[in-house]
């Protein structure tokens, strides 16, 4: 296995797009990415798109060779290959392609996430978006996403002594970097009072713990580390790509307040990577719900377990200037959750704070990130290591 | 849902109906081909045995959903739970019969047969378990209403049917 270098990134605004269609955003991305690159269409070998549920949301299949035809590719015939993971689309996407420029099968590869919400109603993004979930033994009896991410937050708070307001910061915290975010649909600040006050979904959680639905896409361009200087000044290594899977529902996990999945990524990535979670200056998290933003801090063991509180509250974990900063993109809560993009989106904003070019979002002196990306309540989780190649 | 997907896993959300590992002993609902907890999952192959479950259990989580599933948007509030039965198995379902605000983690209820949703005005209406407060609990005794014990009624002589 050869190292794998990311020599560019490219990302659309994300939010309500109802001005641009699917193709138009999944291509702008792509092209971004490449310029960066410095590679133009005929350099590229494969083509690995994430996006959960095309079929549902625009009534689109086989999206993969779309993307490709209109970045005008179709005429070199490449593969162009759909990766679905629910909310882990976008990073296991990346895993693909990952494995197939590090065995060298590829030498260079675009890999995409994209996803169009907003062509349907609100009610039918959140039954698509729950379609994520087991629909004959949870959805059927009356669950939805958010109120399985409850049932968790809940029996978080009966074992291990968590408080309301021990996740209810993360909302603040990820509206605080949207704000300074350009890209980010929403760019407002929030106060604790307001999360803690926002109409309720499935208690305890409540709209201001839920990310959105937002359109979007985003695009990276991986290739042979050997090869990186040629393409970039500053390529960022991949330093450990990891999926580990569980079972699709909830009810047949042995303990609900720790997602299996993401612990065990993260063991073997920082195994793979000679590294600890105390070498992490800045991660990405999957904060679709505030509690799994306080379950990855544990699960990636950056916490101990009933500990992500007291580390918000004394700062080691926050913002740009804590000891670890965590989504200095505003996070899934205000840079927004198109599904597929998601887990490509977060490796560009680490790649971003590796480069040094995250402007007002800086963090200084960052050299090793990590992103985590996950499916339903955890059934994929996806853990990457990255760092500044030396 | 179509009619055949909803129909095909009655005996599961009718009668709990789930299976039993003859190698271990491990109880699954819904029943599995294969033991996950045996270490080789061949030995488990086609020895999975039927084992229902006695509805009892405990509230090991639960939510307040105000923002309900496809489907169950008239049921708001709804509490929606985990439910830890003594043989093993947790279970998704809905706790009724109570005031929201009363239940508990630890709160011991049992299964009742209930109707779920319907899909539309004129479309085939979903019948499966939901939970009610065990009468031991101090809650006052879970009795079906007339509704659903006729649709309890139908669905038993529709089973014997078939």
């Amino acid at each position: 296995m050869r190292e794998v270098a990311i020599l560019g990134i490219g990302q659309t605004k994300f939010g309500e797009l109802w001005d641009r269609s699917f193709r138009e955003i999944g291509i702008e991305a792509g092209f971004a990415a490449l310029q960066e690159a410095k590679l133009s269409s005929k350099d590229i070998s494969a083509l690995y798109l994430g996006n959960m549920a095309s079929g549902s949301f625009i009534e689109q299949e086989h999206i993969a060779p779309l993307i490709l035809d209109y970045a005008g590719l179709a005429g070199h015939h490449l593969p162009a290959i759909r990766v679905e993971a629910g909310g882990a689309s976008g990073a296991v996407a990346l895993h693909q392609a990952y494995l197939a420029v590090a065995s060298g099968a590829h030498d260079y590869v675009v890999v995409g996430g994209a996803e169009k919400m907003t062509d349907v109603p609100e009610d039918v993004q959140t039954d698509i978006a729950n379609a994520s979930a087991d629909q004959e033994w949870e959805t059927v009896f009356g669950a939805t996403l958010p109120s399985l991410w409850a049932l968790i937050a809940r029996r978080h708070m009966h074992d291990h002594g968590t408080r309301r307001e021990d996740f209810a910061r993360f909302p603040v915290l990820a509206h605080e970097m949207g704000s300074k975010n350009p890209l980010a649909h929403f760019r407002n600040k929030v106060s604790l009072d307001q999360v803690l006050e926002g109409s309720p979904v499935a208690q305890p959680l409540g709209v201001m713990d839920c990310a959105p639905a937002s359109d979007g896409a985003s695009a990276l361009v991986l290739g042979p580390l050997e090869k990186a200087r040629e393409h970039t000044d500053t390529p960022i290594r991949i330093c450990a790509s990891q999926v580990a899977c569980d079972t699709l529902a909830l009810q047949h996990r042995k303990d609900i307040t720790t997602v299996e999945a993401t612990r065990l990524a993260a063991q073997v990535a920082f195994r793979h990577a000679k590294r600890t979670p105390a070498d992490v200056q800045v991660a990405e998290i999957h904060d679709a719900y505030s509690i799994s933003a306080l379950l990855a801090l544990e699960d990636l063991g950056f916490c101990p377990k009933g500990g992500v509180g007291k580390a918000l509250a004394e700062g080691t974990v926050g913002p740009p200037g804590a000891r670890l900063a965590i989504n200095s993109s505003g996070g899934l809560k205000a840079q927004g959750q198109p599904f597929g993009a998601v887990g490509v989106a977060q490796v560009a904003e680490v790649v971003r704070q590796l480069r040094g070019e995250a402007k007002e979002r800086q963090v200084a002196g960052a050299q090793v990130g990590l992103t985590h990306n996950l499916g339903g309540t955890g059934a994929t989780s996806v853990v990457h290591l990255l760092e500044r190649a030396t | 849902m179509t009619v055949a997907r909803f129909w095909r896993e009655t005996p599961r959300r009718y009668n709990l109906g789930g299976n039993r590992c003859s190698a271990c002993s491990t109880v699954y609902f819904p029943p599995r081909a294969v033991c996950p907890t045996c270490q080789t999952h061949r030995q488990s192959l086609g020895k999975m045995e039927p084992f229902t479950l006695s509805g009892d259990g405990e509230v090991y989580s639960f939510s307040v959903v105000h923002e309900g599933a496809e489907g169950f948007e008239m049921q708001v509030p709804y509490v929606l739970a985990l439910i830890k039965t003594p043989e093993g198995p947790l279970l998704t379902g809905q706790v009724v019969d109570i005031t929201p605000a009363d239940v508990h983690i630890g709160m011991r209820v049992h299964a009742a047969f209930r109707k779920l949703r319907e899909d539309g005005r004129a479309g085939v209406i979903h019948y499966g378990y939901k939970f009610a407060p065990s009468r031991e609990s101090g809650a006052s005794e879970p009795t079906a209403s007339p509704a659903s014990q006729e649709a309890l009624a139908r669905a038993a002589a529709r089973t014997a049917r078939t």
